[in-house]
């Protein structure tokens, strides 16, 4: 059985009695509920954090009046105006496919916080091949970006879906590969294993295995990474200064609300997954640490990686179309092929 | 990128099943937010890369020629703030030196001082503009917010010297609107020390960065003798390798005093004549506008700068043709006055026009992304060319 079922049986002995089919039911919802809950969050968060991040790198202050300090409830306020915000479908759309799209962006990215292992006990669903599931389901994005791009009937939304399909289908393949050293490193696909094998003090985590092959590999899956969460210097399919604003050009309230939550979930869970399988995930860094939580650690490791994706998207340029395609084919591509041979070369010597 | 270095557009390869395949017509404008104002540009494209690119202007018309008409001389000077709204003073600049040489007035040595020191200000933070909104046009935010950290404190300079901010009026016929308080040229020349680290400061982040060199060099070159035959001028001539500039071929006012270079593209990162020459231009012209502004407060005299003409004046008939350098370029005022209290006519030479008119030649097989950055290197602003 599931140990996060058997956390919330110990929680809740009431819940045992149910029949099987019903408590598992119920334990899935309160776990999708909870997980849109902290996308939410965090993105309220991290909006937040980004506008406050980038004025400071500009020489401004960024939201300084709503809420009082420093501007901390800017977002909720924007969400509400969002909520309230007229709902507007274009006529000549695809009306169907247009209201579904930010769904289907939005549940490819929530579907990969399933394996995502946030402490010793807590991992949503401990699949043993967790790895792959994320890799897999974290590609499906792609889809309601080209439906929403697609369904907008807007010449400028069609490009923006266009390069994002070309963008995000070139760059699975460095993150898978890069991803492949390190399951080469620990043996297995399964994300709270792949944290044990890492346990011990800073330099047993896989970043520093096989020096500098896995580091390398950090390296790569970050700058992939990027490319698959659209930031920049990787983001084309928005790029407000040639297409105004790619893909949802023509949303607006609560949909476009649900494009930018699925980005930050997405910097989120492309953070995560480094956090986990390069990182360490929730182990502290030396023993003597282990006093705090693990959740704290992992949300730390992961929150510095979102950190430095801001801290990029404010320094770098955009990348044209066809330098992204050189990037990830003749660079990161073969970069990433020679990491894993080195790596398999040194494991069987 | 030329397009020969581009794979055959799909209509010279086979197209299977017999589909039907068309170019599409894409209208990039007037709302956009890298046109840098009201341009339409409608756009022909096969994918990524554009066949054809045809700009639409007049979206800013404002009938400043037939204004110039019907008001007196003097108060033509706040319309001609209004064409290049972002360079106002040499606007203004022109524009009166033309009426003064028409009217053979000699401008007392402050005033010329003052002159060449808010039009060089100006040009700085024109220049500046361009640097920041290119920089936007590329996909860096930041620069944007740098350089107009340090705009503001030319704004500042012009606030406490003229009272406006953009559209300055200060320049008038037979001297400034308004002497320069005691203390502002050491305002100035504090500005000047403290600005030149700051160029260093975008050169560090945007100039030379990687991606940004990837995304200009070897971009929309524009060889000299096309820039020529399309009446380029400015930094969009020069950074094709023409050292072309009115400030030193043909001196108004008194800048054959001082000492400045004439800045080219050299083709330091890739061709001669590409988007990032035209770029470096503008960052070597704030430099030598540095310069030039240290030597005019040096040398500038004591004295009043305030006009001593009477407003409601009257130019001798004729015509005449002057010419000056704006930060776009050759900005010129062809006056025709019947020796009445308003203008014949005026016409204005328009050097963002020009610079705009090459793009149909040079858009051909770029990508979307190059046109983008081709238009923010000609630095256009629209109330210029639809006047």
């Amino acid at each position: 059985m599931e140990p996060i079922i058997k956390v919330f049986f110990n929680f809740i002995p009431a819940l045992a009695d149910l029949p099987n089919w019903l408590a598992v039911t119920l334990i899935g919802v309160v776990l999708a509920v909870g997980t849109f809950l902290y996308i939410a969050v965090f993105t309220l968060f991290g909006v937040w954090l980004e506008r406050k991040i980038s004025a400071h790198m500009q020489d401004r202050l960024g939201p300084m009046e709503v809420g009082g300090w420093h501007g901390w409830a800017q977002t909720i306020a924007d969400t509400i105006k969002l909520l309230i915000k007229e709902d507007i479908v274009p006529e000549k759309s695809d009306r169907f496919l247009y209201k579904f799209a930010p769904y289907v962006v939005f549940t490819a990215v929530m579907a990969a916080f399933a394996v995502i292992p946030w402490s010793k006990k807590f991992i949503p669903a401990n699949l043993n091949v967790g790895l792959l599931y994320i890799i897999s389901i974290s590609s499906l994005g792609v889809i309601g970006i080209l439906m929403g791009g697609w369904a907008s009937n807007n010449k400028w939304s069609l490009y923006g879906a266009m390069r994002s399909a070309a963008q995000m289908v070139s760059y699975e393949i460095p993150v898978s590969l890069s991803l492949i050293s390190v399951i080469l490193i620990t043996g297995t696909l399964d994300m709270q294993e792949i944290v044990y094998r890492q346990s011990g003090t800073l330099f047993s985590w896989n970043i520093f295995h096989y020096f500098p092959f896995a580091f390398l590999a950090f390296i790569i899956y970050f700058i992939a990474s990027l490319a698959e969460a659209n930031r920049t210097p990787f983001d084309l399919p928005e790029a407000e200064s040639e297409l105004v604003a790619g893909f949802h050009t023509e949303y607006s309230g609560m949909r476009w609300a649900f494009f930018m939550l699925s980005e930050y979930a997405n910097m989120f869970v492309v953070s995560a997954i480094s956090a986990v399988v390069f990182f360490g995930g929730w182990q502290a860094p030396f023993g003597f640490l282990n006093f705090i939580p693990g959740p704290i650690w992992f949300l730390g490791k992961a929150l510095i990686l979102v950190f430095v994706q801001m801290w990029i998207r404010w320094t770098l340029p955009r990348l044209r179309v066809d330098q992204l395609m050189y990037t990830a084919w003749k660079v990161l591509t073969p970069f990433s092929f020679a990491l894993v041979l080195f790596i398999a070369f040194w494991k069987v010597l | 990128m030329n397009k020969s270095n581009l794979p055959p557009s799909r209509f010279e390869l086979e197209v299977p099943n017999k589909l039907k395949t068309e170019e599409m017509t894409l209208s990039m404008g007037p709302q956009h937010p890298s046109t840098h104002g009201v341009l339409q540009i409608i756009l022909k494209t096969d994918g990524e890369i554009i066949d054809s690119a045809d700009p639409r202007i007049g979206y800013l018309h404002r009938c400043f020629e037939k204004h110039a008409e019907n008001v007196t001389w003097h108060q033509v000077i706040p319309y001609t703030d209004r064409l290049d709204y972002i360079a106002s003073m040499n606007n203004n600049l022109g524009y009166v030196i033309g009426l003064e040489r028409m009217m053979k007035l000699e401008v007392n040595e402050r005033a010329e001082h003052l002159r060449v020191i808010v039009a060089e200000l100006n040009r700085i933070a024109s220049h500046l503009i361009a640097l920041g909104t290119y920089g936007l046009d590329i996909g860096a935010f930041t620069p944007f917010l740098y350089t107009f950290r340090d705009r503001e404190r030319i704004l500042d300079l012009f606030e406490e010297i003229c009272g406006a901010r953009l559209l300055y009026n200060y320049i008038w016929v037979g001297g400034v609107a308004y002497d320069a308080l005691p203390g502002w040229r050491d305002k100035v020349l504090q500005f000047c020390d403290y600005f030149l680290p700051k160029i260093k400061e975008y050169n560090d982040l945007l100039t030379f960065n990687k991606i940004f060199i990837d995304r200009t060099a070897n971009v929309g070159v524009i060889p000299a003798e096309l820039a020529i035959n399309y009446g380029m001028s400015g930094p969009g001539l020069r950074g094709s390798g023409v050292p072309y500039d009115l400030r030193k071929i043909d001196p108004y006012s008194i800048y054959d005093r001082f000492e400045f270079d004439i800045c080219t593209g050299r083709g330091e990162m890739g061709t001669v004549g590409d988007c990032w020459d035209r770029y470096w231009v503008r960052v070597a012209e704030m430099y030598e506008s540095v310069k030039i502004i240290r030597q005019a407060c040096e040398a500038m005299p004591d004295g009043d700068a305030k006009e001593t003409v009477p407003r409601n004046i009257k130019v001798p008939a004729g015509e005449y043709y002057m010419h000056t350098e704006s930060p776009r370029g050759e900005l010129g005022y062809y006056i025709i006055s019947d020796g009445g209290k308003t203008a014949n006519r005026i016409k204005v030479r328009s050097p963002a026009y020009s610079n705009l008119s090459i793009l149909s030649s040079i858009a051909p097989g770029v990508m979307i992304a190059d046109l983008v950055a081709i238009i923010g290197s000609l630095d256009i602003v629209l109330g210029e060319i639809d006047r």
